[in-house]
């Protein structure tokens, strides 16, 4: 009989997946800590794409929320004011998982216009185009009566759910992880070692530098159209530029081209700038100090500026965690 | 013997400074042809002019009677020119296998889809491109490196494994830019017995830029001397040796 030989990853995902669900059941955790989880997750597939983009290619996206944003607009659009669905609509959650894979594609498109500029510019010069793009992005959608403009995209249903965005989760790592171990992502990590080296030795560096805005915005569309799906809205301030940024602390600090790293990362931010929130309400409550919320950013800024200080190369450097790493090739 | 590499009236200016100027030759197959000349004569210009990094002002390139003048760098070297850098160009966080592995990038044939979902294709290929990488490295001594990260390797390996790394695009001619430099008279003494064998083993023609004269000497079958971006002698080691141009360039003038 032959053994059933499961991937480590997989197992884990799968424990993961029954210990939250055990422990939400029996309300020893409560919606709000699901909540972060879930929020969590997204963050994971949104740091894990940027890191395709910034960390294995080696270009300097600061605009990957407003890929999200197209993702989040485009699926809500679809799922709340073309089909009208809600969770108890019959095959509503075809169509849901349709809505996000569109917003997806849609965002994989606008990643390839945006992926041209990246050909002729490096750095600095890049970061401030995709800056600019994400910028555009937010301002379109806040001018687009249909889509509720500065309101924003309301009554959106709750499809994302634990276990939608642990398997969008799960795939996104799945993807990446092996797409960086083929000779597509050996030619990526190529472009981000030495571009005119990577030419050198015939990788058609424009190709890949294009597909990897492709596929990471691809992933980010997904991420937002989850998000979308999870806070039952899409508001152009939940795509700025600062949420943009957010991911990027992800990348650097969990160490820019590990996905493993990503991971870490996106859910320690999470659950660290949540906790902040409450720690620092609970400060001002019990010295009545005038200190209100906000001030979780500086605490924030500070942790982060420490982590970048004495670990440079962030938590886990280009180190992959055993469970993400291949086996390898023989 | 047909010429692999023809270059017909190649001139090359950057701003008002002519690099390259009016440079015609053949390298036929088969050669090690070695390229000397004082700094700032244009050499590397020349390796750059080649490989489609700079478009030349004027003039032509053809591989293999095809016309490569402004084709794209990494269809050049898909065609079949590789080359290694003056300075190192390594990709330098990665491990030396994986630096070798690379350069195997143009020969996969695995599509994205088949690649992320791992089928059976994809990993035969991936078996055959870890093997034909490490005998890369076996030939240039550095078996022992494969794991290693290419920061590293020291600089006489990291020579060997740029080398390896060229070799592995298949390429049927190889540009090899100051391949000495840096290197210990052992190391100079290993060097030439390898791109000797490399000749032998790839069958590839080899096209070199040298300062140390010992190399260019040893095993160049033909030398061009150029000064200034022009040609100031060319012919057999021996010949090339002896002219007194070539002496003035490197020497100066003689009672000046």
């Amino acid at each position: 009989m032959k053994k059933l030989n499961l991937p480590k990853l997989l197992i884990f995902v799968i424990v993961f997946y029954a210990a939250i669900q055990i422990l939400y059941s029996t309300e020893m955790m409560n919606g709000y800590i699901l909540h972060i989880i879930n929020q969590s997750l997204i963050y994971v597939i949104l740091a894990v794409s940027l890191n395709l983009i910034n960390g294995i290619t080696g270009q300097f996206s600061l605009g990957h929320m407003g890929f999200a944003g197209v993702g989040a607009y485009v699926s809500g659009t679809i799922s709340t004011l073309v089909f009208k669905i809600n969770p108890s609509t019959p095959g509503g959650m075809g169509i849901f998982i349709l809505a996000i894979v569109v917003g997806g594609l849609a965002a994989a498109f606008v990643g390839f216009l945006i992926g041209f500029p990246s050909l002729r510019l490096k750095g600095d010069y890049l970061a401030i185009v995709t800056l600019g793009f994400g910028e555009i992005i937010r301002t379109i959608f806040n001018n687009i009566d249909y889509v509720g403009g500065p309101r924003g995209l309301l009554g959106i249903p709750k499809f994302s759910n634990f276990t939608t965005i642990t398997v969008a989760a799960l795939i996104t790592i799945v993807v990446i992880r092996n797409l960086v171990e083929s000779s597509h992502g050996r030619a990526m990590l190529a472009i981000r070692e030495n571009e005119l080296a990577a030419e050198l030795v015939g990788v058609n560096t424009t190709h890949y530098k294009v597909l990897a805005f492709v596929i990471g915005a691809f992933f980010a569309g997904i991420a937002g159209g989850l998000f979308a799906h999870l806070l039952q809205m899409a508001h152009p301030t939940q795509f700025g530029f600062i949420k943009s940024v957010e991911v990027l602390i992800m990348i650097y600090a969990g160490g820019v081209g590990s996905i493993t790293g990503s991971t870490i990362a996106a859910f320690a931010l999470t659950f660290l700038s949540e906790g902040l929130r409450i720690g620092i309400r609970a400060i001002a409550d019990a010295t009545g100090l005038p200190i209100g919320g906000e001030w979780r950013m500086v605490v924030y800024s500070l942790l982060l500026i420490f982590i970048m200080l004495f670990k440079t190369e962030g938590l886990m450097g280009t180190k992959e965690a055993k469970l993400i790493r291949l086996k390898e090739v023989e | 013997m047909p010429a692999l590499l023809s270059i017909k009236g190649m001139t090359h200016f950057f701003g008002g400074l002519k690099a390259v100027s009016n440079f015609s030759y053949d390298i036929p197959e088969g050669v090690i042809y070695g390229l000397i000349g004082p700094n700032g004569s244009g050499k590397t210009t020349t390796f750059n002019l080649i490989t489609g990094i700079y478009s030349p002002t004027e003039g032509k390139v053809f591989f293999k009677d095809k016309d490569i003048t402004r084709a794209k760098p990494y269809k050049i070297v898909q065609s079949g020119i590789a080359r290694t850098f003056q300075n190192l160009r390594i990709f330098s966080s990665l491990t030396a296998l994986d630096n070798i592995k690379i350069a195997k990038h143009f020969g996969s044939k695995s599509g994205l889809a088949t690649s992320v979902l791992r089928l059976p294709s994809f990993m035969n290929e991936e078996k055959a491109i870890k093997k034909q990488s490490l005998e890369l490295l076996d030939l240039m001594h550095l078996s022992h490196r494969a794991k290693e990260s290419a920061k590293n390797l020291p600089y006489g390996e990291l020579r060997r494994l740029e080398i390896a790394r060229a070799l592995a695009t298949n390429p049927k001619l190889l540009l090899l830019d100051e391949p000495a430099a840096g290197m210990n008279p052992k190391e100079v003494e290993e060097l030439m017995g390898l791109i000797t064998r490399i000749r032998k083993e790839f069958s590839v023609t080899v096209f070199l830029i040298e300062h140390h004269m010992q190399v260019v000497m040893g095993i160049c079958e033909y030398i061009k001397v150029i000064d200034f971006g022009e040609t100031i002698a060319e012919g057999i080691p021996e010949a090339v040796a002896k002219d007194p141009r070539v002496l003035e360039a490197y020497l100066g003038k003689r009672g000046a």
